[in-house]
Formats: C-alpha cells, structure tokens, sequence
C-alpha cells in the first residue's frame, strides 16, 4: 500500500523538516514571550498579546502576504537579512518553515501563558531566599514546572505546522522539492485529473503523523504532569 | 545574634512604620492578622521593598535606603519558612532539602545527617512532597532553609494551617530548633500558647506599627499593651518538672510563684519547662479557700490594677518573683477592696492549663 513516489517521499521529509524548524526556532521565543504576558506589567502588554494572536484571526492568505510583503527580497526585513546574514526566506523551504512557524505561534505560547499562571510564583521566591539567583531558579523550578505546558505548545505547534497551507502557498509557492509540502501536494493533486487516489493515501498519511504527534504529546505531558503536579 | 529592623512606607492598604531590635533566640512578631507581621518579615528576606528600610542582622547590613543598599533576596542568607511551606512540588524530599546546600559553597555546612536528626526527616528522605502530611512539609521546609546555611530563620506562622494535633506534633521540633540550631529566628504568630511556648522575645505589631518590645514574659503580662484588647493577656511562669504522680495524672512544676499542679506532661522529671496562665483563668480570693476543688492556690500581692474595659479589669499580682495576671469584673475588684500592696490568692484550676502552651524551654530557670 506505501508505495510512495518520490515526489510524495519528498513532500513528507520536506514536511517534517518545516514543521520541525517553525517548532524548534519558535519553542524559546514563544516561552519568553509566554513568560512576558503572563508575568509583567509593561506599556504594550495588551499590544503584544493581540499581535502573537494575530495569525490565529486573520486569514492565512493575508498572513502569508504579508510575511510576502515583508520578508520577501524586496521587503525590508527579508532584503536585510539575506544582506547581513545571508538568510533568504523568499520561495525556499525556509519560507516555509517561518510561516509554519508565525500560524503556531500563538497556539503554542497560549499553552504555555496558561501553565506559567497556573504555577504557583511563591516557589520562585522559595528559591530565591534558598540562595538561587533569577537564571537559576528559572532553570530548576520555574522550566520544569510549566514543561507540561512547553510540550503541549510544542506539539500543538508541530501539528499546525504539518497542516499550514495558505500562508506557506501565498508565501513561498508550491515548489516540489523546495516548498511543497504535504497540503500543497494534496492540494496540486486534487487539481490533476486521476489525482484522487493519491491525494486519498496522502491524507490518511498526513493524518496519521497528526495523531502519532497528539498522543505522543499526551503520553509525554501525562509523564511530566504526574512529576511536577501541585499539591 | 542580633537583628536591627526599621522600615517605613505603603504596601498596598497597609502603612507601615515599624522599627525593633532583638538579640533573643526567638523573636516572636505578635499581633492580630492583617497588622504587617508577614510584611515585616517579608521585607527582612528582601521579597518586598519600602522606599524607607533598614534591615541589619548580626552586623551584616541587608538592606539601608539611606545607604543605597538593597541585597536581592538570594544574597541574603535568610531562611524562610513560608506558611503554605512552599516545596517543590517536582523534586523529592531529599531533593528539596539539598537545594539550598549548593549555595552555601564556602560556609561551614550544616549536614543533612545533622538536619534529619535535628528534625526527624530521615523517613521522609525518599519520598515525594506532594503525598506529605502538613506537618511534615513543615519540618521539610524548615529543614530545607537550614541547609542553606542562613544566618536568620523566618518562620511565618508555621503552624496556622495545621490541626490541633499536627501543631502538637510539630512544635516540639520548633523547641529543638530554637535550642539546637544556633541560628536566630524570627516567628511569625497570632497564637498567644505558640508565642509563649517558644518566644524569648517579643514584638507586638498593631496596624504596621511596633508597639511594644521586650522579653516574652514581661511583654505578655504588661496590661498596657493592647493585649487586653486581644482578651489574652497571660503570666508565663518558667520552672521545672518537680515530680509526676501517674495514679492521679497529674505532673507537680516548681515555679517562681511556687507550686503548680497540671495535667500529666510529657517531659522527664527536671525538665525546664515554661506554662502559661491566662489571666481569664484566674481566681482571686482575699483569704486562704478552703473545701475548693482547684489544686492552685498562690499567695502573693495586688501590683497593679489595670484600666478597666466595661465590666472587665484586669489586675496583676506578685507571687514570688513571678507575676500573675488575673481578669475579674470591676464589681468584684470594689467588693474584694483590691489596691495595690493587698495580700491575696490566686486561684488556678488544674485543668485551665494549656498542654499546647506548656513545652520544654531550656535556659529560662535562669531567668
């Protein structure tokens, strides 16, 4: 049943690999993001909240235009970076990660905005009067306390990327081997006449990896929670 | 050991403007909910600022606005026992209780061997946090902050969310701690048997003022001091367990006021120990009773009678070198024609003895 044709091999390593960077790019700056909203009062903190929920409301489309607009070779982020450090977003599978990564974005750092308030801060305090200083006490209490939160971000993160399609198409295009991932290649099958059947065996594989992502996630959150539970 | 406090300014709804000094084993911050106890202390660890604030302890300044000097927290070897103790929940109890040990590089170590015997942790060692009795995070905590080596412990109220037996089940550990550790403690308490248990020194704290100081047993029997207001002012008298009669249950303490008959205690014979008495508890009578079924009868003289409240005086009275408080009606103190310089007895029922509030305390016969 799996034999798959390179293109579609492709499109699933290519997938994977997308998904994998938004998460692991996203991960630390969705924490200190998450850590931010839910612990300081800052001008902006409200601002800030509703620009991290933004790709959550807007229109995927409209997301990826406006990473176009912005980070493509002529937009003033996109022009600077590929100047200064060579990185260029425009049409590659780096495109695609970065707006797999902005649409997970704001799942991921409501996962953990929601276990870094639920944590109790006194704790924070504990460590301190314990000798800690700030870093140390964020590594060996606070991480570990909202880790079950991280994972669950983390994954909700990885699953939305495996699925992004409209920005990523707006964004960077439909390039086998380069931007087409799996939606994209679903979606260029389901245009091609006789394409059905293999658009069929994608969406079942593409669903499959959702499933392994969520429960894999259940089984490391349930490990984790039953460590770090409150009394 | 000394600890030297003043702070000025607003938290919240609370004003406050405190200043005290103490050299005791045990300072006791005593006062009603609410009047800036916790505050206090909490400045004392630096987890909350004043834009006035001086904190010295043992020489070491932590903390003078007017020098510009504020240590963080984790620079102050406070130790800080929090109410709700405050274990990670993620870490086991040996865990919990190395935490502080990693800091302390450089100072002489306080062992865990040391801690465990200290506290009775030994048990607990390889068990998690969450599945503890109260009680027992408590000596946790309190074990965790001694590891860190500090030079001041603060226990805020240690034993509030404890039931009746958890708190008897704790408090010898606090006697054991007072004595045994040789670090100061600041004690956070509304509990007039804990504070008399164990504070060598007391602090009345009353709407973020200090308003009184001065060593336990003076501070609880002065009648000035608001205490009446609380409607517990109490003679703590220091003696020694003289002999324990098991037939009756009954245990015999030598005091200063001379003899007292309480419920059987637990400490061996010539134990110092310290009881309270609550003024409420006593009886006055201008003669020797006689066919009375209270077991207490101390002579001695009226001090002072004290300003009345309504219906209430309250009177103290020299028995020996101690002093008895004893609250009466003033109808009662007319009829009996109490003054100053009048012989009397005081009367005290075996049984109006507090066991939670008659505990082991070495070094106060010396007193």
């Amino acid at each position: 049943m799996l034999d798959l044709t390179p293109q579609e091999l492709t499109a699933i390593g290519l997938s994977l690999k997308v998904a994998s960077w938004a998460t692991l790019v996203a991960l630390p700056l969705a924490v200190l993001v998450a850590l931010l909203l839910s612990r300081c009062r800052f001008p902006g903190r409200l601002l800030l909240g509703a620009l991290v929920l933004l790709p959550l409301v807007l229109p995927p489309v409209v997301t990826g235009y406006a990473l176009l607009l912005l980070f493509g070779r002529q937009g003033p982020l996109g022009s600077w970076l590929a100047d200064n450090l060579g990185l260029i977003f425009a049409f590659r599978w780096t495109g695609a990660a970065l707006a797999a990564g902005v649409m997970g974005f704001p799942l991921m750092v409501r996962a953990i905005q929601l276990s870094a308030e639920a944590m109790d801060r006194g704790l924070e305090e504990a460590a301190g009067t314990l000798g800690a200083n700030r870093l140390f006490a964020f590594l060996t209490v606070t991480l570990p306390l909202i880790a079950p939160g991280i994972i669950a971000g983390a994954i909700l993160c990885f699953a939305r990327a495996m699925g992004e399609f409209g920005a990523t198409i707006t964004f960077v295009s439909n390039i086998p081997g380069e931007t087409q991932t799996l939606p994209t290649l679903i979606y260029t099958l389901t245009q091609v006449p006789g394409g059905d059947a293999a658009a069929l065996r994608l969406t079942l594989i593409s669903a499959a990896i959702s499933i392994t992502a969520l429960l894999l996630s259940e089984v490391v959150a349930r490990a984790v929670g039953r460590r770090v539970k409150a009394p | 050991m000394s600890i030297d406090f003043e702070a000025r300014g607003r938290i919240g709804d609370l004003a406050l403007d405190a200043a005290f000094r103490s050299d005791g084993r045990l300072t006791a911050l005593f006062g009603r909910s609410g009047a800036g106890k916790t505050t206090i202390v909490n400045i004392i660890a630096g987890l909350r600022r004043l834009p006035h604030e001086r904190v010295v302890v043992d020489g070491a300044v932590l903390s003078d606005t007017a020098q510009g000097i504020r240590l963080p927290p984790h620079k102050r070897r406070i130790g800080y026992v929090f109410q709700d103790a405050r274990l990670f929940p993620h870490l086991s109890v040996r865990q919990n209780l190395l935490y502080g040990r990693y800091f302390a590089r450089g100072e002489t170590r306080t062992g865990l061997e040391e801690v465990c015997a200290l506290l009775g942790l030994e048990p607990l060692l390889q068990r998690g946090v969450t599945a503890l009795s109260g009680g027992e995070k408590q000596r946790v905590a309190i074990g965790r902050a001694l590891l860190a080596h500090p030079r001041l412990l603060l226990l805020d109220e240690p034993l509030a969310s404890l039931d009746e037996a958890r708190k008897q089940e704790v408090m010898p550990y606090l006697e054991r701690l007072r004595d045994e550790a040789g670090v100061p403690i600041v004690y956070v308490s509304h509990s007039v048997a804990e504070v008399a248990r164990l504070a060598t020194t007391l602090v009345l704290v009353e709407d973020g003022r200090v308003t009184g100081q001065g060593g336990a047993q003076d501070m609880l029997s002065r009648l000035d001091l608001g205490l009446a207001e609380e409607r517990d002012t109490a003679a703590v008298l220091d003696g020694v367990v003289a002999k324990h009669d098991e037939a009756v249950g009954l245990t015999t303490l030598r005091t200063q006021a001379g003899e007292l008959r309480v419920p059987l205690l637990a400490q061996n014979e010539g134990t110092p120990v310290r009881a309270l008495i609550r003024a409420r508890d006593v009886m006055i009578a201008t003669r020797r009773p006689e066919g009375l079924s209270a077991l207490n009868v101390l002579p001695g003289v009226v001090k002072e009678i004290g300003t009345a409240h309504g219906a209430i005086v309250e009177i103290t009275i020299a028995c020996g070198e101690a002093t008895l408080v004893a609250r009466l009606t003033r109808y009662s103190v007319d009829a009996l024609k109490l003054a100053p310089g009048r012989k009397v007895y005081g009367i005290v029922k075996s049984i109006a003895f507090d066991p939670a509030a008659t505990g082991a305390f070495p070094g106060s016969e010396s007193r």
